[in-house]
């Protein structure tokens, strides 16, 4: 194979952190993309924190009304691009591949640039703390108040900056799992054989790469009008203000999805294998999550009912969003079935799954509350909106991403977590969670608007505003408690096997962790709950559905790392900062990110040389 | 110790569908770019008509000249298409020929596209004062018109259109600017696969999956220009849109 010279070797056996950042292994990227997104899920919840003192009492002056209209976008922005998607995508990384019977998955270096670049549009929005200021306008920056005339710091370019990097990133990542899981199942892992987990992503993935764009464009044309005077969101010159509403609001209610299928994916494994039994109506549950995904295109103005749209709009949507509750309710009541007559063991997955499941229905049940437009128009922007996101986005996507820490903890280190402070961990969240965001229900119901500094003595919020900070420095200890428990069980706790679960799908039939190439040899599956059946001799024998690379393989070939993702994604960091302060260096930006591109093109997957190293 | 691998040779590894990893991702792309463009142009006809002040597209549009660059970048899909059935044919010579026209005749598109916003930016309105029928002038006519009086036959004022000028300035450079830039994109490519075609062994009859791929996007990149031109150029211009 004829090669162009580029003067940099490739990293051939890195060791320590040129291992990590040179890395194309899903495993790795997937611990990289976990450990990242907690820590920045962590400053996140710093934010909450302060927000929350800052609330606790009538009249407090904890921070500066300044400061707290960026607590609040920061936080929401945070939670959403920063700790909720990357910790979906740590899962995707490292389970999917294991899950579908695959080495890695179909873009190696693909995958390992959506991980810096994810880092950088991090990077660029967290340190917008430091330089001037962050963004204050709200997590969906709602024009004008976005407009240069109204807030004029780097704030809001930073904001604008850092999710369109954000947005490369989970594109990248999102056209790389749909490739694997279409084209990389091991033979007789058919699509109706996918663990549900995979399934959840498969549709997060479309999700990700239709929503996207939209949010491109609308965040393309602010920035246009803030740093080139057009006149998209102008009002002067005509513009309308409900069009960055429509925009926004077309990716963002798909976003909703985005951030709960997979964490519906999570809890639809951990329930089967706690209860020993297969997964009641996995059809029903696969369809239901199409038809979410589907359906979440067509619910996104009930975030606008007050805006003034019409009664027709207003009717479509309000029954629209009546309507996806429907299979919602179907995962619901299929997941109990799951539970109904089997032998529960409540370990902490469980528990959090079961966690998962009845937070996720109070936050369901507000939400059809507010899908009656006549209704809504009491609760908009008022604390009762408030405490139903962190039902579904706390209590349901949070608690199913904890479930899946500790359901693949054993997995993904070798080592298991400590059941005892796993146990009080939950109860601790559990607690903790319900005491700072139920009461908010009342304070929406009697009137607290959200993203209000503070109040004053009289109006009947002092209580409930005082229990729910209470109850949100004892989530704050829960976190503590998960902390110490991961940290001290990943160093020294108890070697894992295999199969600590007596689990159901292929990621348990490997060692633990798994070794680089995952299978030794490619599984064949015959069955959906493939390695329950296999240990069990339930394996019927007939002829694998689709046809795959079983048997010609006598040694293993890895990807070889490289530099070139983390040179791009660089180039990507660089380019942001240039958009924000000079356009100099975003020249700078692209030409490294241009020299990246191209030696990576050249750059052949398996460098020819290197095979016979490899080889043994 | 035979060698055969999954991942040695990027085109021929076993998929479950058997299509080729790369092909799927190229897809899933355009459905996103699908989206892209879908977004800018429902920005384009929200904003459609709603211009507070002139030049609007009537005053701009030359429908005669943008026929012709779309004329121009349709036949570059077609010698695309010759370009690559050449090389699966491993005619070498007859496939650079092809692609260097997909080439020439992209970059005389995007010539156009620099001409027209040129010509935009520094449009001038002209009145003959002699035959003025108010029914007849757009609303940027009407203004330069009142420079009409005794004896002066003629007026020539600079109207240009910005994208700072109004919402269709925005709206349109927006669009047809990342258009244009998509194909400059596909430019760069194809340069670089015509460039490399020279080099032994990079550009080749069994590789031609390389081509295939910058093929596919060329076609999409024109294929959305066709929209554009129906929905900006000849809706804006032509009544009863």
């Amino acid at each position: 194979m004829t090669t162009v010279a580029f003067p940099i070797p490739r990293p051939k056996h890195p060791t320590g952190v040129w291992n990590w950042i040179t890395t194309i292994d899903h495993k790795k990227i997937g611990v990289l993309y976990g450990v990242t997104a907690f820590l920045l899920f962590l400053t996140g919840g710093l934010e909450a924190l302060l927000i929350r003192i800052q609330l606790a009492s009538p009249g407090h002056e904890f921070v500066s009304p300044e400061v707290y209209n960026q607590l609040f976008t920061m936080h929401g922005t945070t939670m959403i691009f920063l700790a909720i998607m990357p910790l979906s995508a740590a899962f995707f990384n490292f389970v999917v591949p294991l899950q579908i019977g695959a080495r890695d998955v179909a873009f190696p270096r693909l995958n390992a640039f959506s991980y810096w670049t994810f880092l950088s549009g991090a990077i660029i929005l967290k340190l917008s703390w430091f330089l001037g200021g962050a963004t204050n306008a709200g997590w969906f920056g709602y024009a004008p108040l976005t407009s240069m005339s109204q807030n004029p710091g780097t704030g809001i370019d930073f904001w604008i900056i850092s999710l369109q990097v954000l947005g490369v990133a989970s594109l990248a990542a999102s056209f790389n799992f749909i490739v694997t899981i279409i084209n990389m199942r091991a033979p007789g892992m058919s699509f109706m054989r996918l663990p549900l987990f995979t399934w959840m992503t498969f549709l997060t993935a479309i999700l990700v790469v239709l929503a996207f764009p939209v949010i491109t464009v609308a965040l393309i044309e602010l920035y246009f009008d803030r740093a080139f005077g057009m006149n998209f969101f102008n009002v002067i010159n005509g513009g309308n203000p409900v069009l960055w509403q429509h925009l926004f609001w077309v990716f963002g209610h798909p976003e909703v999805y985005i951030l709960i299928l997979p964490a519906m994916g999570i809890v639809s494994d951990i329930i089967p294998t706690f209860s020993k039994k297969p997964l009641f109506g996995y059809n029903a549950i696969v369809l239901a999550g199409a038809i979410i995904a589907f359906m979440g295109w067509m619910v996104w103005s009930h975030h606008m009912f007050t805006v003034g749209l019409g009664p027709i709009p207003v009717t479509v949507f309000t029954l629209t969003t009546m309507a996806i509750a429907v299979p919602t309710g179907v995962k619901i009541f299929n997941w109990m079935g799951t539970i109904w007559g089997g032998s529960m063991d409540l370990r902490t997955p469980m528990l959090f799954a079961l966690g998962f499941i009845a937070m996720f229905t109070i936050g369901g049940i507000s939400g059809v509350m507010h899908s009656m437009a006549s209704s809504d128009a009491q609760q908009q922007d008022t604390y009762f909106i408030v405490a139903h996101i962190h039902y579904v986005l706390f209590g349901g996507a949070i608690f199913a991403i904890l479930a899946g820490i500790y359901y693949w903890f054993p997995k993904i280190t070798g080592r298991m977590y400590n059941e005892t402070l796993g146990k009080l961990n939950f109860w601790v969240t559990f607690i903790g969670f319900n005491i700072a965001f139920f009461p908010q229900h009342f304070l929406g119901m009697d009137g607290m608007p959200r993203r209000i500094y503070t109040y004053s003595e009289g109006m009947g919020w002092d209580l409930w505003n005082m229990v729910s900070t209470i109850g949100a420095l004892i989530l704050g200890a829960g976190m503590l408690l998960f902390m110490h428990n991961i940290v001290r069980s990943w160093r020294k706790g108890e070697l894992a096997d295999g199969d600590p679960w007596d689990g159901r799908t292929l990621e348990w039939s490997i060692p633990s962790p798994p070794p680089e190439y995952n299978f030794a040899e490619i599984p064949t599956v015959y069955d959906r709950d493939d390695w329950w059946a296999k240990k069990r001799g339930n394996v019927k024998h007939g002829v694998p559905v689709s046809g795959g690379s079983g048997e010609e393989e006598h040694s293993i070939h890895m990807p070889q790392p490289s530099y070139w993702p983390l040179v791009v994604a660089l180039g990507i960091c660089i380019i942001g900062y240039g958009l924000v302060y000079s356009y100099t260096v975003a020249t700078v930006g692209t030409i490294i990110g241009v020299i990246g591109v191209y030696a990576w093109s050249f750059e052949p997957v398996n460098d020819p040389e290197d095979e016979d190293d490899a080889a043994h | 110790m035979a060698q055969a691998t999954i991942t040695e040779h990027g085109e021929h590894e076993p998929t479950t569908t058997g299509l080729n990893h790369r092909k799927m991702l190229m897809w899933a792309f355009l459905g996103s770019d699908c989206m892209f463009f879908g977004s800018l142009i429902a920005t384009y006809l929200v904003y459609k008509n709603k211009s507070l002040a002139g030049p609007i597209p009537e005053d701009v549009f030359s429908i005669l000249l943008t026929s012709v660059s779309t004329f121009v970048l349709l036949m570059s899909s077609m010698s695309m298409v010759l370009a690559y059935a050449a090389l699966t044919r491993g005619r070498m010579k007859t496939f650079r020929i092809w692609l260097a026209s997909t080439i020439i005749m992209g970059a005389t598109f995007v010539g156009f596209q620099v001409f027209e916003f040129h010509a935009f930016v520094n449009h001038e309105v002209v009145v003959e004062c002699d035959h003025i029928n108010p029914a007849d002038l757009t609303p940027v006519e009407l203004e330069v018109s009142a420079g009409c009086v005794d004896g002066v036959h003629e007026v020539e004022k600079v109207v240009g259109l910005t994208p700072k000028t109004n919402l269709f300035g925005s709206t349109f450079f927006t669009l047809t600017g990342f258009h244009g830039a998509h194909v400059t994109l596909g430019l760069i490519w194809l340069t670089s696969l015509f460039l490399l075609s020279f080099k032994k062994g990079m550009v080749t009859p069994e590789k031609n999956l390389d081509v295939d791929l910058a093929a596919l996007y060329w076609h999409f990149v024109d294929v959305v220009w066709i929209i554009i031109f129906t929905v900006v150029y000849l809706f804006g211009v032509f009544p009863g849109f």
